[in-house]
């Protein structure tokens, strides 16, 4: 599904990525660990589309298309979706119209005709059941005054409405106490069928004993410096950070 | 001899050759004002960028213009005109047209209005209740530094009076259509009287629309009493052509407990400047000023507040907001003055405007001048172009550029428009605002004017 080859990239001049290879099957959730400034999030926004720093070097191959040529909102209707680690608050802009266009733009791409307001709501009613998001907050402006909870929330249930092929959770779990953590990881694996994939982007293991990931990566210094099965999360949270490092390579996993 | 004085000696010319028409149709008492008005516009003569709150504006190239100044519209005129179709009409609401600044002469007052109020023409108005029109006329339209009032004053010779009668309430609104047409360059002038009696509640629509393409200037009036405890709202929609300047000065007296909203939503017009006066003259008043500008091309908008505390005890509020594209300018100059007497006021102002391209250019400038030493007042200007993470926010679920683009303007906007306090007429703003955002404003779809855009 997705193939990134020795992608390199700049920051006002600064490498933040330094060469980074990765490989998602349909049907696969990675998890992508490391510490702050490891360049984590760097990566899921330049998965996503965001116009920033310079890409240097490398490729990114999604379902056969070279992703590094299309806009943002093509990949999204191609199916890939980033769950922001600090959603954007939009005053003005109500939710209910935000998501109706672009669960319609999602259609039209498709060759489908528009939702109907009717079915539209029911399609709301049932993912919002999903999430547990109350009501109330699907009538207001985009995020406004939600509570960190809540924005995480908020981006599960658009991953629901959109149900993407590829996606990438930024830090879904930072900010979430364990009760709100459960119920994201619960919508995260209720949207799991074989034929879509996830990236998971965390500081911590503790997300990761909820989602089961298939393959752990830790990304660090802008290189992928250990790749393991679900172990590797395990091990992290015992040792921490500090013996990748120091470059310690002795312990062994997978 | 100056530009200045060559201005001034034109109007004082056109005044001399024209005061015996002007006076023939309007009325004694309003007549009774016209000649030391002129004086004072001799004084004054048209603002320049000299005088502080129009630093921004440049009126010359519009003053110094041939235009057919006098004019008063016959029967056929008026037929024409009601065959118009404002954006917002459908709503219900009591609908008065006037054409050129000059209300039909319906001897009498609007139909099918409630009982207790009376909609129509200032001069009819001025006999039919000279003890009222007198008391009110004059005596709020007072800027000692604008020569534009005092030239209003002179030459104007009718507009619209509206009078609402002690305890009576209005739901739907009073609508004055606001059309210019002709087929020569015309400056238009009008004078309207509102009184809005104690305890009773007023809301008023005015949309302003030019039918030809010509050059239109229109400098026109409003004095507008609010008794103790009355209501009063009055929401106005510019939408005219490039070629259309106005010039509109809003005096609001509000006495003890009142509450008045002025609002001004810019959509179109080559030269806009609302000059909007609230005088908090009551205790415990409350006044809320508002304004949403969305130009583009060479258009000019300026809007001029001043907010008068003249009593304890008493609020205000200031929300403009605009969206500048292409070569749009726009200023915004907001005054709040707080008199030594009015302790306990909360005075509130807020300015934001996005400019879309790099020509467009915004001035805006608080002007606080607070006498009394227990008030909390507060003011806030933004100049700046979309929230790119925002941008970014809306493409990542697919939604298109263009399409996020509009998103985020009619957010922006949505925020003077949720304040508009009729639910019909916040549905229509918001579907004329966002056609204006889409630029498909179906103004040109239904015009008969053949301009070329």
């Amino acid at each position: 599904m997705l193939q990134i080859e020795n992608l390199k990239v700049e920051i006002e001049g600064r490498e933040i990525l330094k060469g980074i290879t990765l490989s998602v099957k349909k049907g696969e959730i990675h998890a992508i660990m490391g510490p702050n400034g490891s360049g984590k999030s760097t990566l899921a926004s330049v998965l996503a589309g965001k116009n920033f720093g310079e890409i240097t070097g490398g490729k990114i191959t999604y379902m056969g298309r070279n992703l590094l040529e299309m806009e943002a909102e093509d990949r999204a209707k191609e199916g890939i979706f980033l769950g922001f680690q600090y959603p954007i608050e939009i005053p003005g802009v109500s939710m209910v119209n935000f998501m109706k266009t672009a669960v319609n733009e999602h259609r039209k791409y498709r060759g489908e005709e528009p939702l109907s307001s009717s079915d539209f709501l029911k399609l709301m009613r049932e993912k919002k059941e999903l999430v547990k998001i109350e009501s109330g907050l699907t009538n207001r402006s985009v995020n406004e005054g939600f509570s960190g909870g809540e924005k995480k929330r908020n981006e599960i249930f658009q991953m629901a409405m959109l149900e993407p092929k590829l996606a990438i959770l930024d830090e879904t779990d930072s900010g979430l106490d364990i009760d709100a953590l459960k119920i994201v990881a619960n919508g995260v694996n209720e949207l799991k069928t074989p034929e879509n994939a996830a990236i998971v982007i965390t500081h911590y293991q503790r997300l990761l004993d909820y989602i089961i990931p298939d393959v752990v990566h830790v990304l660090y210094d802008g290189r992928i410096v250990k790749t393991g099965g679900k172990d590797l999360a395990v091990e992290l949270e015992k040792l921490g950070y500090d013996w990748i490092k120091k470059g310690d390579d002795t312990v062994k996993y997978g | 001899m100056d530009k200045k004085t060559q201005t001034i000696k034109r109007f004082s010319k056109l005044f001399t050759d024209n005061s015996s028409r002007i006076e023939n149709n309007s009325a004694g008492l309003i007549n009774s004002y016209r000649g030391d008005a002129m004086k004072q516009f001799v004084e004054l003569g048209i603002p320049d960028r000299k005088n502080e709150s129009y630093r921004y504006t440049n009126l010359d190239p519009w003053f110094n213009a041939d235009y057919k100044s006098y004019f008063v519209p016959g029967e056929e005129d008026f037929k024409a005109a009601e065959n118009f179709e404002c954006e917002v009409a459908d709503l219900n609401s009591y609908d008065l047209v006037l054409l050129n600044g000059i209300p039909p002469r319906y001897n009498g007052t609007l139909d099918g209005l409630p009982e207790g109020i009376w909609v129509g023409s200032l001069v009819e108005a001025a006999e039919k209740y000279p003890d009222l029109v007198a008391r009110h006329y004059g005596r709020y339209a007072q800027n000692g530094k604008d020569g534009l009032i005092p030239l209003n004053t002179a030459l104007a010779s009718d507009g619209i009076f509206v009078y609402i009668e002690r305890g009576v309430t209005l739901t739907n609104p009073v609508q004055i259509i606001n059309l210019v047409h002709s087929d020569r360059d015309m400056f238009v002038q009008h004078r309207n009287l509102i009184v809005v009696e104690d305890e009773a509640k007023l809301p008023m629509i005015v949309c302003d629309h030019a039918l030809s393409p010509q050059k239109f200037l229109t400098n026109a009036v409003t004095e507008v009493y609010v008794g103790e405890n009355a209501h009063f709202d009055i929401l106005r929609v510019q939408n005219e052509h490039n070629n259309a300047a106005k010039l509109t000065h809003t005096f609001i007296h509000q006495e003890k407990n009142s509450y008045a909203v002025s609002n001004n939503i810019t959509l179109h017009g080559g030269l806009i400047r609302n000059s909007t006066y609230h005088r908090l003259n009551g205790e415990g008043a409350g006044s809320n000023a508002l304004g949403l500008y969305l130009t583009d091309r060479w258009q000019h908008v300026d809007n001029f507040v001043s907010i008068d505390h003249a009593s304890p005890n008493c609020t205000s509020n200031q929300l403009f907001k605009g969206v500048l594209d292409d070569f749009a300018t726009g200023a915004f100059n907001g005054r709040i003055l707080v008199n030594r007497e009015a302790q306990k006021t909360l005075a509130y102002q807020k300015n934001n405007t996005i400019l879309l391209t790099d020509d467009a250019r915004m001035d805006t400038k608080p002007q606080l001048e607070i006498y009394a030493d227990d008030v909390k007042c507060s003011h806030g200007a933004t100049v700046g172009q979309l929230d790119e993470d925002a941008m970014f926010y809306l493409r990542s679920r697919g939604i298109n550029k263009d399409e996020a683009r509009l998103m985020l303007m009619f957010g922006f906007a949505r925020e003077v428009i949720e304040k508009i306090s009729t639910e019909a007429l916040k549905i229509r703003i918001d579907d004329l605002v966002l056609k204006r955002l889409r630029g498909e404003l179906s103004r040109c779809a239904t015009c008969s004017i053949n301009c070329d855009k």
